[in-house]
């Protein structure tokens, strides 16, 4: 009986002691982060973690982010979405289930727009880098902007337009060809918009063919395409599949200029293709260099971290932590609801990848710029406005 | 016409490689009966080991020619995979011999993801090119495009093939090989080693996935899941030449070929590609489901 009291006394001494030692608030600040680490772009998914965990390391680094008079540490829960529609929805539900404030990503819009619905229902603010197809931030059933999502990139509207207008004012196209992967959301999106454009300009497109994610062979497509007689080649697609397309077009005899979408913006497109991009032309976000005295300073710093130039992704990455880190600040409290208030309340960012403005929904407005494969390295061609 | 005459040679060069992994899939049946899921991952180690292979020989160091270094490197591609599928039959495949197909079947299916996984956190997920054995050269002969490295893997493919053919139909081991499939359990006792045969028959049809695999990466890029879409699209070529024939399976491999190349020529989008693929091995499992060089077997009781 006496043992059994003692027994009784040591458990309620540790329950004290459990009480005592419960701290008042989080001490940290968990962000969520749903990137494309394996799969099919598996260079998008390291970016867009070199990026965060940059961005995350600088402000730990200056003692945490000043919330309401209090520094918190920013914790960053990675997941991997394995670039599939239905993981990138579950990693969501499972940052969702950890108690995340936000969560940054996923990147390619095939994954955004599934992850984009957990949010939604969750109310879980969500911003993506890099996914531009508008489906992402739109509310399929009402057609209304969603509520928790953003993103940091333009979308493919201004991306596919921006696409088609090169092509005829600098390419001076007269018989356009496209080739796109019909079952991922960013390149038929693209392809579309861009066929569109082209089209309200009278200039029909000659070949609009398809293939499916995952696809290695494309020479029935091709020779189609050449059949047709076209003289450019719009490849909104993907770094991994884009060499593949620009060498076996040139097997098959292709002699016209091919150009593509921010897509193409990895650092492995050339090492994958070799001289035979030499030359082309895509649509981005950023150059390296005609970099802004902020942006400097994120490429040298991205550098000195990982021995490399950081591309389109990373910089979107590092950017949408930054809106991220503003409006946790601006809300002045750890919730969910009021850092998504402080979101939308931004209507003027400047990020490394140039200045956005908000008004009133999840896309941003900011300009493109035009790069060229040049000597394996990307450089600056032009600029669009919006 | 001159884009027939090119789609042709685009399926040509397509179902090539289909019917090099669709002889893997029917020789392992026919002689144990099992159908291999994991073979379409095998071909992706080959492509792998192509490619590690390929890019050392390739290194400035060595300063071989090209054709040299495309020899050794899919001569040790073979010999490598052969080695890999002899090891995967004797751990996963023998202790199940006397069990039930199926689970010999979902075994095949776990070798084959245990493959895939194991490349990925191993390798990582990048896509890579085997490096160039041959600088590509594109002829143009009346409208009508085509490079070398078409011609090299049509020619080698055929080649690989016709020597199938002859050690099967022709020799000690084929006999054997034949022997075994024909009644596992009288072949024995007519003094085959039935073990050795199958882990030769485990050992041919995987170098012939490398051969494959080496012409194959030369191409189309390398990554851990290629195996899976190639694996199907050969396993239905295998079924639509007869199963256990390897006559049919070569068939069976150039006519997935044409399947994939024509449907976006005749329909008007890729997408069906599959569908059609996949209703033709519908139909002929329903109305010829020996395929169309296999011969109806009857079952014993």
């Amino acid at each position: 009986m006496k043992r059994f009291i003692v027994l009784i006394g040591l458990v309620m001494a540790m329950g004290m002691l459990v009480t005592a030692c419960q701290p008042k608030g989080p001490e940290t600040i968990k962000i969520g982060l749903n990137a494309e680490l394996t799969g099919g772009v598996p260079v998008v998914g390291a970016s867009c973690k070199n990026g965060a965990e940059l961005a995350v390391e600088e402000v730990n680094n200056a003692g945490g982010l000043e919330v309401g008079g209090k520094k918190y540490k920013i914790e960053l829960l990675i997941e991997d979405n394995e670039d599939k529609a239905e993981s990138a929805a579950a990693a969501a539900q499972k940052l969702n289930a950890a108690g995340v404030l936000l969560m940054i990503g996923p990147n390619a819009s095939r994954n955004a727009i599934p992850a984009a619905e957990v949010a939604e229902a969750n109310k879980m603010p969500m911003i993506s880098p890099w996914s531009t197809n508008p489906k992402t931030t739109i509310d399929a059933a009402t057609g209304q902007p969603k509520k928790y999502v953003m993103r940091a990139c333009f979308i493919d509207d201004f991306q596919g337009v921006v696409a088609a207008k090169f092509a005829i004012n600098e390419l001076g196209a007269k018989k356009p060809a496209v080739l796109y992967d019909v079952a991922s959301e960013y390149n038929k999106g693209i392809a579309e918009i861009f066929k569109r454009t082209m089209e309200e300009n009278g200039i029909p497109v000659v070949a609009f063919e398809t293939y499916t994610t995952g696809d290695k062979d494309f020479s029935a497509q091709l020779t189609k395409i050449i059949q047709a007689g076209a003289d450019v080649l719009f490849l909104p697609n993907y770094y991994t599949e884009v060499p593949l397309q620009v060498q076996q077009a040139h097997k098959l005899g292709f002699k016209g200029v091919i150009f593509g979408s921010d897509s193409w913006g990895a650092a492995e497109l050339i090492d994958l293709c070799g001289a035979a991009c030499e030359g082309y032309f895509f649509t981005t976000h950023y150059a390296t260099d005609i970099a802004t005295p902020k942006a400097q300073a994120f490429i040298k710093a991205y550098e000195a971290k990982y021995g490399k130039t950081p591309d389109d992704v990373a910089a979107l990455t590092y950017d949408a932590f930054g809106l991220a880190f503003q409006a946790i600040q601006a809300a002045g409290k750890i919730d969910r609801e009021a850092v998504n208030q402080a979101l939308h309340n931004i209507s003027r960012y400047e990020g490394v990848t140039g200045v956005m403005q908000f008004k009133g929904t999840g896309d941003p407005i900011k300009s493109a710029v035009v790069l060229q494969i040049k000597g394996g390295k990307f450089v600056y061609y032009t600029t669009a406005q919006p | 016409m001159q884009t027939l005459i090119q789609q042709v040679l685009n399926a040509l060069q397509l179902g090539s490689v289909y019917a090099l992994i669709a002889l893997g899939y029917t020789m392992v049946y026919g002689i144990i009966r099992l159908i291999n899921f994991a073979h379409g991952d095998i071909f992706m180690v080959s492509t792998y080991v192509a490619f590690f292979i390929g890019t050392a020989l390739m290194s400035h160091a060595l300063r071989l020619p090209g054709i040299v270094a495309f020899g050794l490197t899919m001569a040790a591609a073979m010999m490598v995979t052969a080695l890999l599928a002899v090891l995967i039959e004797r751990f996963a495949y023998k202790p199940l011999r006397q069990a039930p197909r199926v689970s010999a079947v979902i075994t095949a299916l776990g070798v084959g993801l245990f493959l895939e996984n194991f490349t990925l956190a191993t390798i990582g997920p990048d896509p890579r090119f085997l490096p160039r054995f041959f600088s590509v050269q594109t002829f143009t002969v009346g409208g009508v495009a085509f490079s070398n490295i078409q011609i090299i893997i049509i020619a080698v493919s055929a080649a690989v093939m016709l020597l199938l053919d002859t050690i099967v139909r022709r020799t000690m081991v084929g006999m054997a090989m034949r022997a075994v499939s024909w009644d596992k359990s009288t072949a024995p006792l007519m003094g085959v080693p039935v073990d050795s045969i199958i882990s030769i028959t485990f050992a041919i049809g995987a170098s012939i996935a490398a051969v494959g695999g080496t012409l194959f990466g030369m191409v189309y890029t390398v990554d851990p899941y290629m195996g899976i879409r190639i694996g199907w699209w050969a396993f239905i070529s295998a079924v639509v030449g007869g199963i256990g024939n390897i006559r049919g399976a070569m068939v069976g491999g150039y006519i997935l070929g044409f399947v994939e190349i024509f449907t976006p020529v005749i329909l008007p989008a890729s997408t069906y590609r599959d569908f059609v693929a996949f209703s033709m091995l519908l139909l002929l499992l329903i109305f010829r489901p020996y395929g169309i060089l296999g011969r109806p077997v009857a079952q014993k009781v």
